[in-house]
């Protein structure tokens, strides 16, 4: 009994009937979900099933877009992510986002990373930054590699080195979730094992959401997994029992192949 | 081992399907060689246009390059400038007469010329400057040489265009501007070795004048300059903060749009109704000066303003999308987003634009004409609000002179303002190269 208590986790993100627009068409249909605290919640389904949709809800990124609309409530702590009070930039200061194609700044490595920790002013002095930047290219695995090429272009490292790149720029803001939308899809085999084992370590420290089309990874890395289909939560449970014994048939229809 | 292999033929409809694709195959190659040569016809008819332009411009043109001059022996009577201290009196110096003084030393040479009408024309060899010239001369050195001295003159340009061989000996005297006697003490001196062609040097440091040997064009490419400068003063950082603005922060809706409808519309109109809106809005309204390169400026700014804002968006819009999101998920503002990643993405784009809106400035004259540019103006402007003209307006001005020695001066006018052009477009290009080396 002991046990089980011990792996409850606290709750850090709850999000209750979301719905998503964009015009007229709904992308996302009354999603309630409740995330934990320092794991990885895997989010899957189908092309087109608005996972990512759903992901850049926690940080407002549809915000950007102009036809897009959200609709409910999602918080996080005390903050009420889509309330008009809620600054945008704080939250983006504390939920860190990691995109499908990496996409570092044309910049040199080290201005990247120290790119967050300037605009947001965390950095007093010239080696604190220098410090900040050591320690998020570690924290993404990433420090060995460039420790002696730091001045180097951002755009000359291989994809892999690029994405651990974009998670060593968001690790360095200090945010405590991070938002990752299929970080591995542009990626070779190699680079992607890399990757896993990165979020496993980050796992330790930060409450991961990760939008995945690759049902192994899904099961790799994370502890919760949930399975959307045409703009709904079809399913959302731990990811051994997801991928297990699926309690909806759209679900097993689609870990086993059917849908895809 | 070269033995042929069997090999299975495809099956007779199959064969004549390829026939068919075979047999338009030969239509299909002439008809992409056709439009091959048509293409290549275009562009020979092009460079051969271009090349028939430059050709007339530059042979117009380059004997401007240099001016007729003619040496004179002549004394200047010091008594009559200098004050007891042995400086000269400015005063006297402005007072004193140095065309009679050149041309009585001239006349004396000619001693069997005695009629009035006979020693008019002899005087009409010399330039009507003359005297001003070497009051210039002489006040500039700050002493006046003692005894008898040889100096070269500039001649009037009727003399300059005979020597440059433009103007023609065997046209009947009534037709010509110099008569046959005129022509005949031009012989004689050319005989004497006292007529030489020498570089023009007035041409590149005096403004506008009424005698073609002492016009420059100095004037109007300072005041070009100027309008230019008070135009990229103006319209790019406006430009710019419109771009940004309706790219990132306008919001959807039909205030945008109609917005964005006018700007282009706005890049279509005419530009003399930048010019009178320049002259009832800039002069009539607020009476600020006319003929003035700030207003000037002012007015092709406007002119140039939508260019430069279409080149900004459309650039700002070749920026990948990923790099704004990566900016904004970091928790960038948007304008930081613009300003620290966007803009220096954009920036070799927004540069092309604006030289691309410069020289369309540079080379515009209905718009300065209205707002009165195009007056005649000696003195090359020191400020922004000094009267100035073009240098299109003064290659308008010129072209539409009587004197022959104008013209060819509008046509060396033209050179310079196409190697501006051209300076101006290489160092775009080595701006740009540079800019996108750096990223
Ligand atoms: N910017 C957008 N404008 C309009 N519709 C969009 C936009 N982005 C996504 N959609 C639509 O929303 C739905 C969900 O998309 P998305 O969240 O990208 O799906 P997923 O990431 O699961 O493949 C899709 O039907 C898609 O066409
Ligand atoms: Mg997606």
């Amino acid at each position: 009994m002991d046990t089980v208590v011990d792996m409850a986790k606290a709750i850090k993100i709850q999000a209750k009937d979301v719905n998503v627009f964009y015009g007229e068409k709904q992308a996302l249909n009354n999603v309630s979900i409740d995330i934990e605290d320092r794991s990885v919640t895997a989010f899957i389904g189908p092309s087109g099933c608005g996972k990512s949709t759903f992901l850049r809800c926690f940080n407002r990124m549809n915000d950007v877009i102009p036809s897009c609309r959200v609709k409910g409530s999602i918080m996080m702590g005390d903050v009420d992510v889509n309330s008009p009070q809620t600054d945008p930039v704080l939250l983006r200061a504390r939920i860190g986002m990691v995109f499908q194609k990496p996409n570092p700044f044309p910049k040199t490595i080290f201005e990247n990373v120290a790119y967050g920790p300037r605009i947001h002013g965390l950095a007093q002095s010239k080696t604190e930054l220098d410090d900040m930047v050591e320690d998020s290219l570690k924290k993404a695995g990433l420090w060995g590699e460039v420790a002696d090429r730091l001045a180097d272009q951002a755009t000359g490292l291989s994809g892999g080195q690029q994405q651990r790149l974009c998670i060593a720029r968001a690790i360095a803001v200090g945010p405590d979730v991070l938002l990752m939308d299929e970080p591995c899809s542009a990626l070779d085999p190699i680079a992607t094992s890399v990757i896993e084992e990165l979020i496993s370590e980050l796992q330790q420290r930060f409450t991961i959401l990760i939008v995945t089309h690759s049902m192994q990874q899904a099961a790799r890395v994370s502890q919760k997994t949930a399975y959307f289909h045409l703009g709904t939560l079809v399913e959302y449970g731990d990811t051994k029992d997801v991928f297990t014994l699926p309690k909806n048939e759209q679900t097993e229809a689609y870990i086993s192949g059917k849908i895809g | 081992m070269n033995n042929p292999i069997e090999m299975i033929q495809p099956d007779a409809k199959t064969q004549a399907r390829f026939e068919k694709i075979a047999q338009g195959l030969k239509k299909r190659h002439a008809a992409s060689r056709r439009l091959k040569t048509y293409g290549i016809m275009a562009i020979v008819t092009a460079i051969s246009f271009l090349a028939i332009l430059l050709t007339t411009i530059i042979s117009n043109g380059y004997t401007a390059i240099q001016q007729t001059e003619l040496q004179i022996a002549l004394t200047i009577p010091a008594e009559k400038l200098q004050n007891d201290d042995g400086t000269i009196d400015p005063v006297k110096a402005r007072n004193f007469n140095w065309n009679g003084l050149i041309k009585k030393a001239f006349r004396a040479e000619f001693s069997d010329v005695t009629a009035m009408l006979d020693q008019r024309a002899l005087g009409e060899i010399l330039s009507k400057n003359a005297g001003y010239d070497l009051r210039r001369q002489i006040e500039a050195k700050g002493s006046i040489p003692v005894g008898e001295i040889k100096l070269w003159i500039k001649t009037s340009d009727d003399v300059d265009m005979l020597m440059k061989g433009r103007l023609d000996r065997n046209l009947d005297e009534s037709q010509r501007r110099l008569s046959d006697q005129q022509i005949g003490w031009i012989d004689s001196l050319v005989a004497d070795d006292r007529i030489r062609l020498v570089f023009n040097d007035t041409f590149f440091t005096a403004a506008d004048s009424r005698e073609p040997e002492s016009a420059g064009v100095l004037g109007a490419t300072v005041g070009s300059a100027m309008a230019l400068f008070v135009t990229v003063l103006l319209a790019l950082p406006l430009a710019v903060m419109t771009a940004v603005y309706l790219e990132y922060f306008a919001p959807p809706g039909r205030v945008t749009d109609f917005i964005e409808v006018n700007i282009n519309n706005l890049a279509a109109v005419p530009s003399i109704v930048f010019g009178l809106l320049g002259l009832a809005v800039f002069l009539g309204f607020f009476g600020m000066p006319r003929s003035a390169p700030l207003v000037g400026g002012m007015v092709l700014a406007l002119m140039t303003l939508p260019t430069i804002i279409i080149a900004t968006r459309a650039s700002i819009r070749a920026v990948p999308t990923s790099i704004r999101d990566a900016a904004l998920g970091l928790g960038a503002s948007r304008m930081q987003a613009a300003i620290d990643h966007i803009l220096p993405l954009a920036a070799p784009g927004i540069l092309t634009g604006t030289i691309i809106g410069i020289a369309q400035a540079l080379g515009e004259t209905a718009p300065l004409i209205m707002i009165g540019m195009v007056a005649f103006i000696v003195d090359v402007p020191a400020t922004l609000t000094d009267p100035a003209t073009a240098l299109p307006v003064q290659i308008y001005i010129w072209s539409d002179s009587a004197e022959r020695a104008f013209y060819e001066r509008s046509s060396l006018a033209i050179m310079v303002l196409l190697t501006f052009l051209i300076t101006m477009n290489i160092s775009a290009v080595l701006l740009r190269r540079k800019f996108e080396k750096k990223w």
